[in-house]
C-alpha cells in the first residue's frame, strides 16, 4: 500500500483528547510533490498537520513516513526525514539568525550540538537559498516577520528532510513575502525532491503552487485531488460556505457583495474598461445592469458577480439582434449609462450601436460612478 | 568575522569572570574584623589545614567554609534559575520567585520545629531532604497553575502566592513553637552563609557539581528548547524526559542553598541575565558555566557587603543580593514590555 509513496496515510483520524474531528484522512504523495490543505478556519488543517508530524497524538489509524509508521521512527532519525515550520510565534533570545538555522542540524551533531564545518556550510548554503544569508548574524528577535518565516524556514531544511510540513506559512507575511517564500518551497520541491506539505488560507496562492490540493471541512476531508479539479467558483463557495459575494477562481480575485435593487445605471464596458467601475459602483452601493459582454471578455465574471443583470453573447460571436433589443430595453429603463469602453478604439464593440441610442434617446450618460449625483 | 568576534568575547569574559572569582576570593578572606596580609592567607591557605595559629583558625573554621559555601551556592542557584527560566521560556522565572524556596522553607522549618521535640540535633541529610521535598511539592503545584496561564506576568504573580502561602504557614507554625527552636528556624530563615561546617559543604558541593554537569550535558537539547517545545519535539529531543530533567536539577540545586543557608533572594534571576548580557549570547553550553562562575563572584560579593558594610552588625544575605537583583528583575519586566508593543 506504502511503497513508492515518500508520505502517507491510512484511515487516519485526528482530533483533540480523544474526541475524533476529521475521519478517515487517506493521503499519499510522491517524492517531490506539494499538496495544498484548505478549508476555512477551524477546520482542522493544523489538527491533521500536528498529528501527522507526531505533535499530536492520531485517534486512529497511521502515518508513513518512507514507508515505516510514524511511532516506529526513532526520534533522531524521524528529525532527519520530516521537518516542521509552525504557526506559531517563535521568540528567542540572544540568538542570531545563523544559529537558528543552524538547530535544524541537530539530528545530525553529536552530544555537545558542535558544528563541524561541513554543517556550518550546510547552513550557510541553506541560508543563501531562502534569501537570508546578509542577515545571517543579525539577532533573530530584531527581524521582519517575512525574515523570521524565510530563518525558520532554512532551520527546518537544514535538517534535510524528505517531507516537509508547514503549518500556514503565509499567514503573517506581506504579498512580497508571500510570493518570495511559495517560490522557495516550489524550487525545494523540484531541485531537491523534498516532498511539501502545507496549509494555506489564501486559495489563489494554493491553485498555483501545489500538485494536489486536499480540502478540510471541519468534519471531513476530501481526498486530495488535482487544483483544476477542485478549484471550480462553485466547489470553493460550497467548501468555504460563501453565500453572499463571490470567489472567482480563474482570476484569483474576491468579489464582495452585489448591491440589491433595481439597477439605476447600465454599464457599457468590454475588454476589460468595465472592471474599475463594476467595483466602484459597488463600493457606491449603487445597484447596476452591464452589456453587451462576450461570455469569454476578461470582464464577464466580475460583471456577473456584481452587476443585477449582465446581458451576454456567447464567446467567439457577435451579438445577435436579439441581445442588441434585449440590453437597449434594459439601458433604456435604466436611465444612465456609464460608457466605459473607449468607443475610437473598440470599433467592433457592440455597444458603440447601444451608446448611439442612449444619445438619441436623451439618456443621461456619465463616465465614471463619481459622477452620479 | 563575527564568529571569530564572538568566540574572542567568550574567552575573553570566562577569563575575566576566572580573575574576578580569585580576586574577590582572596579579598573576602582578607576583609573582616581581623584583617590578614595575602601573603599570610596565601601561605595559609596553601598548607591545606590549620596550623593551630588564630589566624589558621580563622581562615579554616570559619572565613573558607563561609566563602565556599557562599562561591558553590551563588553558582547553584544562578544555575538552578537558568534551568527554571528554559523551563518556563521566561526570563524572571527563579527558584525564589516562584516560591519554590519559600516551600523548602516550610518543609525545613517544619522540621525544625517539630523534629527538634523530640531528637536533639537534625542530621544535615534530614534538612537536606526536607528541602528537596518542600522545592518538589511547590514546584508541582507552580506547574500546574503554569499549564493554564501562558503570560510571563501570571507566571509570576503564582510564584509569589504559592511563596505567600508558604511564609505564611511557617509563619503560623513558628507562633505556636518552642522558642529556642524558633531561634535555630530563625536564623537559619533569614539566609546567610555563616555557620557553613566543612562536611556539609562537602556534601553539597557534591551533590551540586553532579547537578552542575548533568546539566552541562543537558545544554544541546536547552538549545534546541530556545526554539520551542515544538521545534525542540520536531528535532528529536525527547520533550516529557527533558522536562523532568530541568525540573528535577533545577530543584536540587536550589533545595541545596536553601538546606545549607535558608532562602537566597534574586540570584536566580538576575545572574544569567547579567551573563547572557555578558557573553551577548544564549547559547547553554557558554551561559551554565559562566552563570555558575558569575553567581560565585555575586554571592561572594554580596557576602562581602554582608559582613562589612555595616561591621560588626552583620547583614541578612538576601538583603544584599535583592538590591542588586531586583532591579534586574524590573529592567527585564520593562525591557519585555517594550518588546511586545513592538509586534
Amino acid at each position: 500500500m506504502t511503497d513508492g509513496y515518500v508520505f502517507s496515510t491510512e484511515g487516519l483520524c485526528v482530533g483533540y483528547r480523544g474526541k475524533a474531528l476529521i475521519n478517515d484522512i487517506n493521503i499519499r504523495l510522491e517524492k517531490g510533490k506539494i499538496l495544498a490543505l484548505i478549508g476555512p478556519n477551524g477546520a482542522g488543517k493544523s489538527t491533521i498537520l500536528k498529528t501527522v508530524t507526531g505533535q499530536l497524538p492520531a485517534i486512529s489509524g497511521k502515518t508513513f513516513v518512507e514507508g515505516r509508521e510514524l511511532s516506529r521512527w526513532p526520534r533522531g532519525e524521524l528529525a532527519k526525514k520530516l521537518a516542521v515550520v509552525l504557526t506559531e510565534r517563535v521568540r528567542t533570545e540572544m540568538m542570531t539568525c545563523f544559529e537558528v538555522a543552524a538547530m535544524g542540524r541537530y539530528p545530525y551533531t553529536g552530544r555537545f550540538g558542535a558544528l563541524t564545518a561541513e554543517d556550518k556550510r550546510t547552513v550557510r548554503d541553506t541560508l543563501r537559498r531562502v534569501r537570508a544569508d546578509d542577515i545571517a548574524d543579525r539577532d533573530f528577535s530584531q527581524i521582519s516577520d517575512g525574515q523570521r518565516q524565510r530563518v525558520l524556514l532554512a532551520c527546518a531544511l537544514c535538517q534535510q528532510p524528505e517531507v516537509l510540513v508547514l503549518d500556514e506559512p503565509t499567514s503573517f507575511l506581506d504579498i512580497r513575502n508571500k510570493i518570495e517564500l511559495l517560490d522557495i518551497l516550489l524550487e525545494t520541491a523540484r531541485e531537491k525532491q523534498t516532498t511539501v506539505i502545507l496549509s494555506l488560507h489564501e486559495i489563489d496562492l494554493a491553485e498555483k503552487v501545489s500538485d494536489l490540493i486536499m480540502c478540510v471541512r471541519g468534519d471531513h476531508a476530501e481526498a486530495p485531488d488535482t487544483p483544476d479539479r477542485v478549484f471550480t467558483d462553485a466547489h470553493i463557495k460550497e467548501l468555504y460556505g460563501i453565500t453572499q459575494g463571490s470567489y472567482l477562481v480563474n482570476r484569483g480575485s474576491v468579489e464582495l457583495v452585489k448591491t440589491q435593487g433595481e439597477p439605476r445605471v447600465f454599464v457599457l464596458g468590454g475588454a476589460g474598461s468595465g472592471l474599475n467601475h463594476y467595483r466602484e459602483l459597488q463600493k457606491r452601493r449603487i445597484p447596476f445592469a452591464a452589456g453587451i459582454l462576450a461570455e469569454n471578455d476578461m470582464e464577464f465574471e466580475v460583471a456577473r458577480a456584481l452587476a443585477q443583470t449582465v446581458v451576454s453573447s456567447p464567446a467567439f460571436e457577435t451579438a445577435s439582434e436579439e441581445t442588441k433589443a434585449r440590453a437597449e430595453e434594459k439601458m433604456l429603463s435604466c436611465g444612465t449609462v456609464l460608457a466605459a469602453f473607449d468607443p475610437a478604439a473598440q470599433t467592433a464593440n457592440p455597444n458603440t450601436g447601444l451608446l448611439e441610442t442612449a444619445r438619441r434617446h436623451k439618456l443621461n450618460i456619465v463616465f465614471s460612478a463619481g459622477e452620479l449625483q | 568575522m563575527t564568529k571569530k568576534i564572538t568566540a574572542l568575547r567568550i574567552t575573553l569574559v570566562f577569563s575575566l569572570l576566572g580573575f574576578a572569582f580569585l580576586a574577590i576570593l582572596v579579598l573576602n578572606v582578607n576583609t573582616g574584623s581581623v584583617s590578614i596580609a595575602p601573603k599570610e592567607i596565601l601561605r595559609i591557605v596553601l598548607s591545606g589545614k590549620s596550623d593551630g595559629s588564630s589566624i589558621g583558625n580563622v581562615i579554616w573554621k570559619i572565613r573558607l567554609p563561609r566563602l565556599l559555601a557562599a562561591a558553590v551556592l551563588g553558582g547553584a542557584l544562578s544555575v538552578s534559575g537558568f534551568l527554571l527560566q528554559t523551563f518556563f521560556r521566561n526570563p524572571i522565572a527563579g527558584p525564589y520567585v516562584l516560591g519554590i524556596s519559600s516551600g523548602a522553607k516550610l518543609f525545613v522549618g517544619i522540621m525544625m520545629v517539630y523534629v527538634l521535640r523530640y531528637v536533639s540535633g537534625v542530621p544535615f541529610w534530614a534538612v537536606m531532604a526536607a528541602a528537596f521535598a518542600g522545592s518538589m511539592l511547590v514546584m508541582l503545584f507552580v506547574l500546574m497553575f503554569a499549564q493554564r496561564v501562558r503570560s510571563m506576568a501570571a507566571l509570576l504573580v503564582i510564584g509569589i502566592m504559592i511563596g505567600s502561602i508558604c511564609t505564611a504557614i511557617t509563619d503560623f507554625f513558628i507562633t505556636f513553637a518552642d522558642e529556642a527552636n524558633v531561634a535555630n528556624l530563625h536564623h537559619w530563615s533569614m539566609g546567610s552563609f555563616s555557620a557553613v561546617s566543612w562536611p556539609n559543604l562537602h556534601v553539597i558541593s557534591a551533590i551540586v557539581f553532579t547537578a552542575l554537569a548533568l546539566s552541562f550535558m543537558l545544554s544541546k537539547p536547552i538549545s534546541a528548547y530556545r526554539l520551542g517545545e515544538n521545534y525542540a519535539r520536531s528535532m528529536g529531543v525527547n520533550v516529557k524526559l527533558f522536562r523532568v530533567a530541568l525540573i528535577g536539577l533545577s530543584s536540587v540545586l536550589s533545595a541545596c542553598v536553601t538546606a545549607l543557608s535558608g532562602p537566597i533572594s534574586f540570584v536566580g534571576v538576575a545572574v544569567p541575565h547579567m551573563t547572557k548580557l555578558l557573553f551577548g549570547t544564549s547559547k547553554p553550553a557558554v551561559i551554565i558555566p559562566g552563570s555558575f562562575l558569575l553567581g560565585g563572584v555575586f554571592c561572594m560579593g554580596c557576602d562581602l557587603i554582608a559582613r562589612t558594610a555595616f561591621a560588626p552588625s552583620e547583614l541578612v544575605i538576601s538583603t544584599v543580593t535583592a538590591v542588586f537583583g531586583a532591579p534586574v528583575v524590573i529592567t527585564l519586566m520593562i525591557n519585555r514590555q517594550r518588546r511586545r508593543g513592538d509586534d
